[in-house]
């Protein structure tokens, strides 16, 4: 009887010994991989740290070259621009259209990107609207949206300024693409 | 017991893994219980031992170096213009990036002395032995997949200590017979060094070996798990299971190692944080060197340290040419490779196994002196004393290093010629030593200008941080100005310790601060004028400017004190870099409106000097508009005899800008404003030093 309870244990011990060591074990093996774990998953989420920065307004062109004919014009954006470790210095950075309505000074801007998702919307002269080659939304020259449109939202106007002197300038901005409100990307 | 899908299961497993329904759904589609016990319920015979963790420790630098290598990957960009770049920003710029960097980079070298510290186990326990010989040949082929790795890993940065190196290191792979050279442009990726080199190595490093090293590995385990654990004799202790017993010790070494890895990164942060200095992360980790430039000499350059032994290996054979150079890289160390992989066929005989421990030892501690050999010579300088040698140098510069005169001179004794000998290549050991510090040194301070540059607002242009370096006056000034100027002109700081030295060995003025107003007050101060730091060693010595300010000039009636300060003044401001000089607005004004008045006035400075609108002809004395602007050292440093300056006067000055037909200029246009700007003290400087920097802070 009392060997059959020193066996027991001396099996509990061996047990309690080897439930111990794996916990142990685990514990060290986790603690080794910690630091490679960290450092990768810390650096890789890097990018959600980077913004793009405040808009800021961009010179763009002279009125002149904007008739008050209420036809869109394309334009280029340009800009200093960082990407990662490269400055570039005004480089194109994105378009826009721009158009002056007959008999008015007031200078609309929008965004040459999509709403939907993120293509290039080009000018259709020959139709008189805006049409997205991707999936094919259509806008009028004003930017609305021509139903039945996959674009959840009219095309994005920037807001835009004039000097006295006639320079154009536009806030510069990217807005989240698929959904309804026009949400600036930070 | 058998389930729905018909697979057989051991009875008591359910035990092993708790039996709740999931998992007995997850074992029931993946069998992964007898997979888990297999893998941890291996038997070890004699109980559980510390000599068994090299093996697992190994396999846990290797995935932490793919855990830290995936990420670095998602940052690197392998091309010749964005690899340094891509690199510096993940040390600098990346969060955690020096961490992630510095684990991979410290890891290499554990893996190096891990894998040595495994072989040595396997050779002395004798693991290689039947039924074990492939698994050693899997483990050796393991070995060279890993240095492949740790080769390829150092050229990545494309800084200028892994480019030399690897320059090497293809180099030596061309002396291969037959089929040497083509085996070296297939590894750089064409003729010359560039972005194939890296793609290549990228892929070398990335992909072909780790891919490979899986497979080996794969085998080696499956090998290892077959024929069981080889147990060092005799056995004293009973058995015990892999789980827990092992794998705690491993797990325990794996810890150990990663402290060890920590601590080596982490150690400059200590220093800092004992010196009461501010910590930079990106200086913690792996170090990145300057821009690979295959134009810049770097005398600094040495192979990783676990690859020094065969740097310095290769000197036994210095001498010999291509063929030492094919013994020393290709002919021993394969040899060497052979009678490693003929081990397990030598062990079957008891002296055969010994001849194998003494082998390994043997090449260890070979490896091991003749590191210790590499590292003393290069750091010789540091113990040795070079002025115990001062007879010896005094010797060979008054003979001209002549064997015949020397020997004359220790009066035909050939005992006393052995001991100069020995003594002379001591001194030489020293020199070679103290050029490998300052190379390192210079390397140390291109590395950091590098990076300060790539800091900059304005970032990296496009066409990489080379050209950025290469456009930099600090950079490229106190090279060119040494390559092309200073065998005439002194650079130095007249109040440091050894400039009268360097004054008399210079045979034009010293340009240190030039432009500015310390120099203007030498060059207008009679007791400094004649002397060796401005034309005293030059055709001009007894010219007039010398005379001028040593009698008009102290002429106290004719020159005012205010006078003297105003011309001073004046001169600065023409050279533009007034800054610092206390003076402001309109006060500033008009002293140097007074100051042009004197300058410019017939009877005084612009007797000679053209200056403003007071007629003097051009040619009889430098042009005093624009004196010591960029403008105009470019000017002078192109054409010193051109009639702005000396036209008839110039002494021993070159055309530096000016070439013959078909010829080069002595230097570019680019240089020779790199040279004036640099001299003008006008480069980047960070925004938080640039108040108090100055010209001084120069290297």
């Amino acid at each position: 009887m009392t060997e059959q309870l020193s066996e027991d244990s001396a099996e509990q011990e061996t047990r309690r010994r080897s439930f111990l060591a794996g916990v142990v074990a685990v514990l060290c093996g986790g603690l080794a991989t910690l630091p490679p774990v960290v450092a990768a998953v810390w650096a890789f989420l890097d990018p959600l740290q980077r913004s793009s920065g405040a808009a800021t307004f961009l010179p763009l062109t002279d009125l002149t070259n904007v008739p008050a004919d209420g036809q869109p014009r394309q334009f280029p954006v340009i800009a200093d621009r960082v990407d990662a470790w490269t400055g570039y210095q005004a480089e194109p950075i994105g378009a826009v259209y721009v158009k002056r309505d007959e008999g008015t000074e007031r200078v609309e801007v929008l965004s040459a990107t999509c709403p939907h998702a993120g293509c290039f919307v080009e000018l259709d002269n020959a139709a008189g609207c805006f049409r997205c080659p991707c999936h094919n939304s259509s806008f009028t020259l004003d930017g609305g949206i021509v139903a039945p449109s996959p674009s959840p939202r009219s095309m994005d106007s920037l807001e835009c300024e004039v000097s006295k002197a006639g320079a154009v300038s536009v806030k510069w901005q990217n807005f989240y693409t698929g959904i309804e409100d026009k949400v600036a990307r930070k | 017991m058998r389930d729905a899908s018909g697979h057989s299961e051991s009875p008591g497993l359910d035990e092993v893994a708790g039996g709740s329904w999931i998992s007995n759904w997850l074992d029931s589609r993946t069998g992964y219980r007898a997979l888990v016990r297999s893998a941890l319920y291996e038997r070890v015979p004699g109980g559980a031992r510390w000599r068994y963790v090299w093996g697992s420790t190994l396999v846990f630098a290797f995935m932490t170096q793919v855990i830290t290598g995936l990420v670095l990957w998602a940052s690197y960009s392998a091309s010749a213009q964005t690899a340094w770049e891509s690199v510096y920003y993940i040390q600098y710029e990346m969060t955690g990036g020096w961490l992630l960097r510095g684990l991979h980079h410290v890891m290499a070298q554990a893996m190096v002395v891990l894998l040595a510290l495994h072989v040595m186990q396997v050779v002395i326990d004798g693991a290689y032995r039947a039924p074990r010989e492939v698994n050693f040949w899997l483990g050796l082929v393991l070995m060279m997949l890993v240095l492949g790795m740790a080769l390829t890993g150092y050229l990545l940065p494309w800084d200028q200590k892994g480019y030399w190196a690897t320059r090497v290191a293809t180099n030596l792979a061309g002396l291969v017979p037959l089929v040497g050279p083509s085996i070296q442009q297939l590894v750089v990726g064409g003729p010359d060094y560039g972005h194939h080199t890296l793609t290549r190595f990228f892929a070398l490093h990335a992909g072909f070996l780790p891919a490979t090293l899986v497979i080996f590995l794969v085998l080696h385990l499956t090998l290892f798990r077959k024929h069981g654990l080889h147990a060092k004799q005799p056995i004293t202790k009973p058995d015990a299971m892999f789980w827990p017993d092992q794998v705690l010790k491993d797990a325990v070494a794996m810890l150990a190692v990663m402290a060890v890895v920590l601590g080596v990164i982490l150690m400059p942060a200590l220093r800092a944080i004992l010196a009461g200095e501010p910590i930079v992360p990106g200086h913690l980790g792996a170090e990145l060197g300057a821009p690979a430039d295959p134009s810049e000499p770097y005398a600094a350059a040495r192979p990783e340290w676990y690859f020094l032994f065969l740097f310095q290996f290769l000197k036994v054979f210095e001498g010999w040419g291509a063929t030492g150079e094919f013994l020393g890289a290709i002919v021993v160390p394969g040899a060497t490779l052979g009678i490693m992989f003929l081990m397990p066929i030598f062990g079957q005989w008891k002296l055969g196994h010994r001849f194998n421990i003494v082998f390994t030892i043997a090449i260890l501690a070979g490896a091991g002196l003749l590191t210790a050999m590499a590292l003393h010579e290069d750091y010789y300088a540091l113990w040795a004393d070079r002025s115990a040698f001062a007879d010896v140098e005094k010797l060979i510069e008054s003979t001209g290093g002549d064997d015949e005169k020397i020997f004359a001179a220790l009066g035909h004794d050939k005992e006393k010629l052995n001991v100069f000998t020995n003594r002379r290549e001591k001194l030489e050991a020293i020199r070679r030593s103290e050029a490998f510090l300052a190379a390192v040194k210079q390397a140390a301070r291109d590395s950091s200008r590098a990076v300060e540059l790539a800091g900059r607002p304005e970032k990296i242009p496009s066409t990489g941080a080379l050209s950025l370096v290469r456009s930099d006056p600090l950079s490229q000034g106190p090279k060119l100005f040494a390559q092309h100027c200073q065998s005439c002109h002194a650079h130095i700081d007249p109040t440091a310790e050894n400039a009268e030295e360097v004054f008399a060995k210079s045979s034009a003025a010293n340009l240190f601060e030039f432009g500015r107003e310390s120099w203007v007050r030498g060059l207008l101060d009679p007791k400094r004028v004649g002397g060796a730091a401005y034309f005293g060693n030059t055709a001009h010595k007894e010219g007039d400017m010398v005379s001028f300010v040593c009698e008009d000039f102290t002429d106290e009636d004719e020159w005012k004190q205010d006078d003297k300060e105003a011309v001073i003044f004046t001169l600065v401001a023409e050279s533009g870099l007034l800054q610092g000089t206390g003076k402001k607005g309109t006060g500033r004004k008009k002293v140097i409106k007074r100051g042009q008045g004197l300058i410019a006035d017939t009877d005084r400075c612009g007797s000679c000097h053209p200056y403003r609108d007071n007629e003097t002809e051009l040619g009889y004395a430098p042009d005093l508009n624009g004196w010591g602007s960029e403008e105009w050292l470019v000017g002078i440093i192109t054409d010193p005899t051109h009639q702005r300056f000396y036209p008839d006067t110039n002494d021993r000055m070159p055309r530096f800008g000016v070439a013959s037909e078909g010829g080069l200029q002595a230097l570019s246009n680019k240089q020779i404003k790199l040279v004036s700007q640099w001299l003008r003290g006008s480069w980047y400087r960070p925004a938080v030093h640039s108040q108090a920097s100055s010209v001084r802070d120069h290297p």
